[in-house]
């Protein structure tokens, strides 16, 4: 495919379509949601879409990657690069709030501010009880910590401030 | 492969052009591939413990943990894949290299044991991790600083976990006590070979790539005695040390680990699904 005729219009109509890529993992967040997309750029012609890892292990990256791929060839765009950095390093403080409020409401306990991670209290998001206790430190996935509500006795999935 | 042609290039020696070449490869191929080393075999020996967890929340923390360690095995190895140049992949590295030509730390490849075994052994790691990468994280390699900045988030977790379960066993019972001293005083003997440079490191430190290790051993000191502290425990007072896996010299487990790591490709060469 040759080059791309005007890049600005080119790189908001690829970032509209990436919000229909969601974390296979966390299938209420989109890739944007979640701070995993990094920049949509134009290169000599070329779609450069550049990703970060939540967790350096991370197995979801590799799914993301295809899912970006895919989207991209179903728009007719083929002539693409996806792209990992590493830095600056993913924090969960990248997560708007619009996005902790829909995690909350899929069961999954949103991550406090990282400053503030160690004091904060964990909310059930089940019945809103802050009289919470954790049961591991490490969950389901890389990003997730196991939780029980003392109130309503509901185990639940904390995602972990980092 | 790299076989034995690149096995009699003595390991450290000043090349021609005064670059110091380690096995046959530059120094800054070589840095960045003992630290990759390090994760990929902690990744391996961790995930033994899957299915065998004391319990199900530690069988999945460590499996979290193993995982950690992959991912930056796999970035580290592919960047020293890319800085050698010759095209090796990081799974070529991972799974076409035998034990000299290896650089991890003894310490990592030191079998699980019991449960206070794999708590100690990540606890001398991960203490140890924590000061390279924040160090690293300002490496003048830049993708290397990228792949340290991120591996410091979750090395601090790590440590976390490790020193919670040293305390919890060391100031537990008698025979939890008894059993995380031993494993203490066993794998003391591998403590100090992450701060014994030899030419690779002063060459990438000096280049601003890397770290004289030698600087990181006193906040390791301070953060091991404030754990063994906390736990009870005693500081062993034995000087005995053994070195030699960064410089592909190690004991004989790690030929254990690589036999069942690289099984399917060295009998599938290339072997995808």
């Amino acid at each position: 495919m040759s080059g791309v005729a005007e890049p600005a219009a080119h790189v908001a109509r690829v970032r509209a379509l990436l919000d229909d890529v969601f974390d296979p993992e966390i299938p209420v967040l989109t890739i944007g949601d979640l701070g995993v997309l990094r920049a949509v750029e134009v290169e000599d012609g070329a779609t450069v879409v550049t990703v970060t890892p939540t967790y350096s292990g991370c197995p979801a990256m590799d799914a993301i990657r295809a899912d970006i791929a895919v989207v991209l060839h179903r728009a007719g765009v083929t002539d693409f690069e996806i792209r990992t950095a590493y830095a600056p390093a993913w924090t969960t403080d990248w997560m708007g709030e619009a996005a902790k409020t829909k995690l909350a409401e899929f069961g999954i306990a949103p991550p406090a501010r990282v400053a503030e991670a160690m004091v904060a209290p964990v909310r059930c998001p089940r019945c809103r009880s802050t009289a919470t206790t954790t049961i591991s430190e490490f969950g389901s996935t890389a990003c997730k910590a196991l939780v029980v509500c003392d109130a309503c006795r509901e185990p639940f999935d904390l995602f972990k401030a980092i | 492969m790299t076989g034995p042609e690149q096995s009699r290039v003595p390991f450290v020696a000043a090349s021609p052009q005064g670059m110091v070449v380690a096995g046959g490869l530059p120094a800054h191929v070589v840095y960045v591939l003992r630290l990759g080393d390090d994760n990929l075999v902690m990744a391996q020996r961790l995930g033994e413990w899957i299915s065998r967890g004391p319990d199900l929340e530690e069988d999945i923390a460590l499996a979290n943990v193993a995982l950690d360690h992959l991912g930056q095995a796999r970035a580290l190895l592919a960047h020293a894949g890319a800085l050698e140049g010759m095209g090796r992949t990081e799974d070529d590295l991972a799974m076409g290299r035998a034990e000299r030509d290896v650089h991890n730390l003894l310490l990592v490849e030191q079998p699980n044991g019991d449960f206070a075994h794999t708590v100690a052994r990540a606890l001398f790691l991960d203490a140890y991790q924590v000061e390279l990468w924040r160090v690293l994280s300002g490496s003048g390699d830049a993708t290397l600083g990228g792949i340290a900045a991120k591996a410091l988030k979750e090395a601090r977790y790590h440590l976390r976990h490790s020193s919670a379960w040293a305390v919890r066993l060391g100031d537990g019972t008698a025979l939890s006590h008894a059993r995380m001293q031993a494993a203490v005083d066993d794998l003391w003997r591998f403590t100090f070979e992450p701060f014994a440079a030899d030419a690779v490191d002063l060459a990438a430190a000096a280049s601003g790539v890397g770290v004289d290790p030698e600087v990181l051993r006193a906040p390791w000191d301070a953060r091991i005695d404030a754990v063994l502290t906390e736990a009870t425990l005693e500081r062993p007072s034995d000087p005995y040390q053994r070195t030699g896996g960064r410089q592909g010299f190690h004991t004989e487990h790690l030929g254990h680990v690589l036999t069942e790591l690289q099984w399917m490709q060295r009998t599938f060469p290339g072997l995808h699904w």
